[in-house]
């Protein structure tokens, strides 16, 4: 009796918990589904009082005129869009490698004093800090240039304090075997940890570009010359405009997160793992 | 300005006048105080120019009256300081924080906790609803915003709320352009909900499968219900992470930028309420009048009022974890 019991409590239990979850993952791919669905509605129709469903005349022309729209840098803001990301992720990479591994295995005096350095910085949230960096850098003369964009975001302490984590728990005999073959510091750096580390710089590499592609405050201080817009500025620009062709501009957001939907299908273990590093990393 | 990590470089290598050039040096037997600033050198120097300092620049910038130069020679003691604590809009800034912070912060702790033991509970199909409420970590909040204002809560007719709102039969609502009542707040805590749920799910689901199912098989011998082993198994265990996702949630709602910018400004201004404290800053330090001056000295403030936020927060619950 009791065995019945519990099983159709079970039942119960396990039918409210998939209605809970189905109605849950629906409205969360409403917006996704509103996206796609402006996207390829006509301007009127996106424009008109009536509800559709699904766009009633199928406007694919909306992803070839925002290339082809001169008001629209579209290109340019996804090129320099693919340049930020890329250099910095490969520069967070290399740069917060190397220093976690120095700060992790190279004995030296003062290793602690600079470990406290750079973790002092990670109770500073990034965010206050953008009026003295916009001045240091408007004082470079680095406004409205790439490298103003991307140089400042290459030195991220999470990402070394996360790296140093990872190599202190890397198994130390094989560094020791490839030290008696002679390797030294450098050699062994790069022909053995980093070849065993793959997944970890994975991990890092896939959160460091999300967090680059999707940046905001920084490339709108930055980036103020249309040459330089990010396609996050780009879009921004004519949504707080509002002079635009709506439906146009939906077509660009979806050509704008495209690149980060498709990690999300093929990369999500290493996305996942990033987050679950630096979610917990942090504090 | 640049000196001082030229420093560094000549401090590094001038450290050893008398032996062997740098290049035999590293290609001989290993210097480990060489080899330590080779490995680590770069990362500092790029902390040191760009973090430690811009902030100390903008500490002196504070204390002098600075507009549109960074080289200012009209010292003002803490007038900036005092300015900026007497300021409406400054102090409004906090207060659209906290009101922000007490909507935003519970929800995505609730809501992220739920869908995690949902999730977890699941074995048909856990890997699509995972990924599901994982998606829209990958969507920014540009492109959040621009379907938020102009697809779900575009005033008008055939926005997806209001077309809801009409199939029961009630009125349009004009969500972003009314202030009584603040409609907007729905949009922008609604917006945030959605992007962030997703990360701080998978930061709950790596805590739940890290307790030993042996836990659980011994409070259900001893017959414990449900509701009872998530109360004094589950809840207790996720302990850490609750604590680290509160002050994540705290940190970044303090840090609330992108969504209000995109949402609530149009035609190029802002309207005059709901600015978070990094909206406000903005306006003054980067708006037209490049007061770099009262710009250094909120940017002061701010980080002082989050650092005693964490701070009181931490011992808090350090307090509550030694019992």
């Amino acid at each position: 009796m009791a065995v019945v019991n519990t099983s159709r409590s079970a039942k119960v239990g396990s039918l409210l918990r998939y209605s809970a979850l189905i109605l849950a993952a629906a409205l969360f791919l409403a917006p996704f589904y509103l996206l796609f669905r402006n996207a390829l509605m006509s301007e009127a129709d996106l424009g008109s009082p009536r509800w559709h469903w699904l766009p009633p005349t199928w406007e694919w022309g909306n992803f070839s005129a925002i290339f082809n729209d001169p008001a629209l840098p579209m290109t340019r803001s996804l090129v320099n869009s693919v340049l930020i990301s890329i250099f910095q992720t490969l520069g967070v990479l290399i740069i917060s490698g190397l220093a976690g591994y120095g700060l992790a295995r190279i004995p030296y005096r003062w290793s602690n004093a600079v470990f406290y350095l750079i973790t002092a910085t990670l109770l500073i949230p990034a965010a206050v800090t953008f009026v003295p960096s916009f001045v240091l850098v408007s004082s470079l003369g680095w406004i409205s240039t790439l490298r103003g964009l991307i140089i400042p975001g290459l030195f991220q302490a999470l990402a070394t304090f996360l790296f140093r984590q990872f190599f202190l728990s890397f198994p130390k005999e094989i560094e020791e075997a490839a030290f008696l073959d002679g390797l030294g510091y450098w050699g062994t750096f790069w022909r053995v940890v980093v070849p065993n580390s793959m997944g970890f710089a994975a991990a890092i590499g896939t959160i460091t570009f999300i967090g680059a592609w999707n940046a905001f405050l920084w490339p709108l201080v930055i980036g103020r010359e249309q040459t330089t817009w990010t396609v996050q500025i780009a879009l921004s620009t004519f949504l707080t405009a509002q002079s635009v062709n709506l439906s146009q501009l939906f077509a660009a957001a979806l050509v704008a997160i495209a690149p980060l939907l498709m990690m999300f299908l093929f990369l999500q273990r290493w996305i996942v793992e990033g987050v679950e590093r630096t979610g917990m990393g942090g504090d | 300005m640049t000196t001082t990590p030229a420093n560094v470089d000549v401090s590094a290598a001038a450290a050893a006048p008398t032996r062997p050039p740098l290049g035999a040096r590293l290609r001989g037997r290993q210097n480990q105080n060489l080899w330590f600033w080779v490995f680590v050198g770069p990362f500092v120097l790029g902390l040191i120019i760009f973090i430690y300092i811009p902030i100390l620049w903008s500490i002196y910038l504070s204390f002098f009256e600075s507009y549109n130069t960074v080289t200012p020679t009209k010292f003002v003691g803490i007038g900036n300081y005092l300015d900026m604590l007497k300021d409406e809009s400054f102090r409004s800034s906090l207060g659209t924080f906290i009101v922000f912070a007490l909507f935003i912060v519970p929800t995505t702790f609730a809501l992220s906790l739920l869908t995690a033991i949902l999730v977890a509970r699941t074995r048909v199909m856990q890997a699509f609803f995972r990924s599901v409420f994982f998606l829209p970590t990958a969507c920014s909040y540009v492109v959040a915003a621009l379907i938020w204002k102009m697809s779900i809560f575009s005033g008008v007719r055939s926005g997806a709320a209001n077309a809801l709102l009409g199939l029961i039969g009630q009125d349009s609502i004009p969500w972003l352009s009314v202030t009584k009542p603040p409609w907007y707040w729905l949009v922008i805590v609604s917006a945030r909900l959605w992007l962030q749920v997703g990360f701080y799910m998978i930061l709950f689901l790596a805590a739940l499968q890290r307790i030993s199912p042996t836990l659980y098989e011994a409070a259900a011998i001893d017959g414990a219900s449900s509701w009872q082993s998530f109360r004094y198994i589950t809840l207790p265990q996720l302990r850490p992470t609750s604590a680290a996702v509160l002050l994540l949630l705290l940190i970044n709602a303090f840090q609330a930028f992108d969504e209000f910018y995109n949402i609530l400004s149009s035609f190029g201004t802002y309207p005059p309420y709901a600015r978070p404290p990094l909206v406000y800053l903005y306006y003054v330090a980067l708006g037209q009048g490049q007061d770099f001056g009262h710009g250094s000295a909120g940017a002061v403030i701010l980080t002082l009022v989050i650092l005693i936020a964490a701070l009181v927060f931490n011992r808090f619950f350090s307090f509550r974890g030694d019992d």
